[in-house]
Parts: structure tokens; C-alpha cells; sequence
């Protein structure tokens, strides 16, 4: 095949790539998208299987068919609450394929026609070394991040004196090593900056929390894509490059949109430490404050002579597995009459769009799942919010007090309803660790219990 | 293909710049609703990296280059195929209201 098929070629895969983002623009035309990309995909690789330097079929074959059995076993087996680990997992295999084909092309740089072995030009180098840096980031950033959604390593922020001195320390010692590198061509050096580089990986990570997932999630989703493109800019790959930074930019402004939804800047995420119990001492006393409990049947009677109902999830719901319940709840108070919508904040869950999914799942209709900035304004209008599973998202202290550190995020104002209903496991406070003067009010019952299970309660006294 | 090294890197510079330019507006006209099925297709089209793997697999006999290409194809495919199929479980579940049911009741 000549270059020039081969470049168009790509270039219709690229293509393919960007229609598959734009059909996510609604619901309708995304799958059209994802299947735009799957074409894009098997374009690709059989462009590449086409070059005349390619002739192992077999292996290759053989890698991909293994590859694919355990990346579909696992697509199909995981529950749609796990996704968030899932994707992080996945972000960690694309670090370290970028590791793997930055290394193979060090060992064998006449493959992909950038030098012979010591001699390497210095472009190829650097770039070669940047793509490592980034992969090996993505790879060990991911993997600490799999830990905490995952639950086998702590959620909780880990700090530590001089954290940020030392991520500066180790990120100079890179750049350092990368130049080394490029002078001397030592295989030595390229495995420092593969392991240094892991080593800054887990540290840049550990310091968030639980409920800032969502952020890192996106940002090594971003890293993934730079990663991506910087091995473009080792091969001069076109389709890399291109692709790399559709999925860059698209990281990048997921970040930005869930730090906005916290009204945090990306460096005060990803400095990380907040959340956690260090500032107890400042919230106010509310130990004598009186809480007004209810059960499964107050929440239904209250229900039940309401006109309108909002839903407001968050990520309790997800740990619960509430989504099937609550949507037979809600089915019933429509059968009823009763409007029935969904306000879902931009940061509730683990992952962008994370309630969405759930709800998705559990086979609500998409037009009765509003966006924070749809439904905002209809909570003065309606009679119950019914929060499950969410606590910071709906706490008014974000837009009167200005010493709670969540002061200035935007909220849900289920405040403006009539009446409201936490179903909460207990008093405990949000991720943020600020108490929900909320709890408090004349107008709010407390359902204290497990999500899934009040659900089901109050399903069963709206049907008696 | 015979262009000057640095040629080529501009050339890359400039598809670089121009993509994540296209990025920027394609990524901001995506629905909240599906940004988990975006990061599920983002997920996947990344490892269209597995190019550059194939290429390092290519050659016939087995050296160290070959090997890591390999593993770059296995990690590579696992994300490729992994990544669209839960994107497609994904979009599979977002549905419009069934409005025939309403109808027949």
C-alpha cells in the first residue's frame, strides 16, 4: 500500500473518531457514534496490518483475540456501579501500552524508521521519553485510583509533610533524567524514568479523596490521550496525534466541568488532602438540635398527596444498588399522577455522569433526568424532594456560610421545596465533612436506613 | 515521507493544535447525561495506540522490540474491545418514554 493510502486511510479513521464523540451530543444519535468508532478502530488496525514491515500475522492475531476475550469477558460481566473502577483500570492499560510501544520502539527504532539503535534522533528521543513519562503517569495514577473506587485502598485522602516539595523534587529528576537520556541513549536511564515516573504516578494520586474521583478519573482519562500522542509524535503518526488529543481535550474539560461543579480549581483537586476530619473543631454544635425522623410509611403518605416529586440521587444510591427500587417508586407515584423528575449535580458519584448510568439502567426514561442547571430553578414549585444518597450537593451552607469549605459550590436547592426526605444510613456528615443545617429544618424528614431497602419499604406501603 | 525531521514535526504540531481545537467543540456539544459513555468511547478510541504496537510486533523472528509490541497489542485490544462494549451496554440503557404503553392502558 503507498503512504498516501495509507495517510488517507487514516485519516478517514480519524474521522470516524470525531463523529463518534459528536453522536454523544444525544442520546439518539450516540449509538450511530460508538459504532462510527468501531469502524474508525478496525480501519486502523487493518491499515496498519497492510504495511509491508508487518508480517507476523499469527502473533498479532493471537495478541488481539486474547486482548479482546478479556476486555469483552470484563465489559460484559461488570456491574454498572462498578464502572467507575472499571474505567480507571482501563486508563491504566492505555498508560502502560504507551509504556510498551515507546520501549519497543527504543529497542527497534528502525521498525518505525526514526534511527538506528544509539543513535536515535534527538526529536524521536525526546518525544519518545515524554510519551513514557505521560503512560507510565496514567498507569500507576490509574491503578491507585482503581484501589480507592475499588474500596482496597483506603478513599480517604493520605497526607503527608513536604508532599508537594517532593512531587516537585521527583518531577525535576525527571526532566533531568530525560535529558540524560537523550544524550546518552542508555536503556538504563529509559527504565529510571518508566519507574520514577510510576513512583510519581501513586504520590501525585494519593493525597485525593474519596468524592474527588471524579476529577482524577477524568484528568487520567486526559493524561491517556496525551500519552497517546505523544507516541504520534514519536512514529509522526497523524492518527495518534489526532486521536490523542480528541481524548485530551476531552479529559481536560470533564475535569474542568466536575471541578466547577465543586467550585474548586483543578490544582486545589488535584493538591488534594480535602475531605477527611481536620476541621471538626470549626462546624458549629448541633448535638441539641432536634431531627425529625420518619419512617417508609411517612415518606409514602407524604408522597402520595404531593403533586410533584423530585429525585435527587447521589452516590449513596450507587453503593446501595437503590436505582431499580427507587424507579419502581417512582413508577408507582406517576401511576398516581404525580410528576416524577430526577435533578442530578454535576459531581454526584464517582465518574462524570455516573447517575445518569444508574438511573439509565434502571430503565428510567433520559427526558425525566434533568441537568442541575434544568431543574434548578423548578425545587420553589415542587412539594418533595426526596434526596437518596446525597448530602453536600444539596447543603445550603455552600451559598450563605462563607467559612464552610464548600462555600460557593452550586447546589441543588431542594431547600426551596415544600417538604424533604434524606434517606441517609445515618447523622454522619458528607464527604466534605460540613454539617447539613438541612437535617434540621421544620420541613425535613430524616429516613435513616439503607437506601435500596427504604425503597423497597416505601414502595410496598404506596402499593397497600 | 523523505521530509526534513523537523519538517515533520511541525506538521504534527500543526494536526495537534488543529485536533485539540476540534476536541474543545465536539467535546463541549456532548450531554451531560452521557459523559460516562464519553469516557467509555474516550477510553477506547486511546488505544488506537495499538498502531504503533503492531508496527513493533511486525517483524518476523523475536526479539525484545517484538515482545513489547505484543504486550502492547494484548494491553491495547483489551481497552479496544473493552471500552466499546461498555460504552455500547451503556447507550443500550438510555431509553425514550415508551409512550405505546400509555397508550394501550
Amino acid at each position: 500500500m503507498s503512504s498516501n493510502m495509507v495517510a488517507i486511510l487514516y485519516l478517514i479513521s480519524a474521522l470516524l473518531f470525531i463523529f463518534a464523540l459528536r453522536g454523544l451530543s444525544h442520546p439518539e444519535s450516540s449509538r450511530m457514534g460508538n459504532i462510527f468508532g468501531v469502524i474508525g478502530m478496525i480501519i486502523a488496525v487493518f491499515t496498519t496490518l497492510m504495511f509491508k514491515s508487518v508480517l507476523s500475522y499469527y502473533e498479532i492475531g493471537a495478541a488481539i483475540l486474547i486482548g479482546g476475550a478479556i476486555g469483552s469477558f470484563i465489559a460484559l460481566r461488570i456491574e454498572m456501579t462498578a464502572l467507575p473502577q472499571l474505567v480507571a483500570a482501563f486508563h491504566s492499560l492505555v498508560g502502560l501500552a504507551a509504556v510498551f510501544v515507546a520501549a519497543a520502539a527504543f529497542y527497534d527504532p528502525v521498525a518505525f524508521s526514526i534511527g538506528k539503535v544509539g543513535s536515535i534522533k534527538t526529536a524521536s528521543l525526546v518525544e519518545m521519553s515524554i510519551g513514557t513519562f505521560i503512560g507510565a503517569i496514567t498507569f500507576s495514577g490509574s491503578v491507585l485510583a482503581f484501589g480507592k473506587l475499588q474500596g482496597t485502598i483506603s478513599g480517604k485522602p493520605i497526607v503527608f509533610k513536604f508532599q508537594h516539595l517532593i512531587n516537585a523534587v521527583i518531577f525535576l529528576l525527571i526532566i533531568f533524567l530525560i535529558i540524560l537520556f537523550v544524550i546518552n541513549q542508555s536503556p538504563t536511564i529509559f527504565w529510571t524514568i518508566v519507574i520514577v515516573s510510576i513512583l510519581l504516578g501513586f504520590l501525585v494520586v494519593i493525597p485525593i479523596g474519596g468524592a474527588d474521583m471524579p476529577v482524577v478519573v477524568s484528568m487520567l482519562n486526559s493524561y491517556s490521550g496525551w500519552a497517546a500522542c505523544g507516541i504520534g509524535f514519536t512514529l509522526s503518526n497523524n492518527l495518534l496525534i489526532i486521536t490523542g488529543a480528541l481524548v485530551g481535550a476531552s479529559g481536560a474539560i470533564l475535569s474542568y466541568i466536575m471541578s466547577k461543579g465543586m467550585n474548586r480549581s483543578i490544582i486545589n483537586v488535584v493538591l488534594g488532602g480535602f475531605g477527611g476530619e481536620q476541621d471538626t473543631s470549626a462546624s458549629k454544635d448541633n448535638s441539641d438540635k432536634i431531627v425529625k425522623q420518619g419512617n417508609a410509611e411517612d415518606a409514602a403518605y407524604i408522597m402520595k398527596n404531593a403533586d410533584s416529586v423530585i429525585i435527587v440521587p447521589g452516590y449513596g444510591m450507587a453503593v446501595a444498588q437503590a436505582q431499580h427500587a427507587l424507579r419502581e417508586m417512582g413508577d408507582i407515584l406517576k401511576k398516581e399522577g404525580i410528576e416524577v423528575r430526577y435533578a442530578i449535580h454535576p459531581v454526584a458519584g464517582r465518574m462524570p455522569g455516573h447517575m445518569n448510568v444508574l438511573l439509565a439502567e434502571a430503565n428510567v426514561p433520559y427526558e425525566e433526568v434533568l441537568e442541575l442547571d434544568e431543574i434548578n430553578h423548578d425545587f420553589p414549585m415542587t412539594e418533595v424532594s426526596f434526596v437518596i444518597g446525597a448530602n453536600d450537593v444539596t447543603n445550603p451552607a455552600a451559598k450563605t456560610d462563607e467559612s464552610s469549605p464548600i462555600f460557593g459550590m452550586p447546589i441543588l436547592d431542594v431547600e426551596k421545596s415544600q417538604s424533604v426526605l434524606f434517606v441517609k444510613r445515618s447523622m454522619a456528615t458528607g464527604y466534605s465533612g460540613v454539617d447539613n443545617e438541612l437535617f434540621y429544618r421544620d420541613n425535613t424528614t430524616m429516613l435513616f436506613g439503607d437506601a435500596k431497602k427504604m425503597c423497597e419499604d416505601i414502595v410496598k406501603s404506596l402499593s397497600a | 515521507m523523505e521530509a526534513h525531521s523537523s519538517e515533520v514535526f511541525v506538521i504534527g504540531l500543526t494536526v495537534f493544535f488543529l485536533a485539540c481545537i476540534i476536541g474543545y467543540y465536539v467535546v463541549w456539544s456532548v450531554t451531560p447525561a452521557l459523559h460516562s459513555p464519553l469516557m467509555g468511547v474516550t477510553n477506547a478510541i486511546s488505544s488506537v495506540i495499538i498502531v504503533g504496537a503492531i508496527l513493533a510486533a511486525g517483524p518476523q523472528g523475536f526479539d525484545t522490540s517484538k515482545i513489547f509490541g505484543l504486550i502492547g497489542v494484548v494491553l491495547a485490544s483489551v481497552n479496544i474491545f473493552g471500552g466499546f462494549l461498555v460504552t455500547y451496554r451503556m447507550l443500550s440503557m438510555f431509553k425514550k418514554k415508551t409512550k405505546k404503553t400509555k397508550e394501550t392502558e
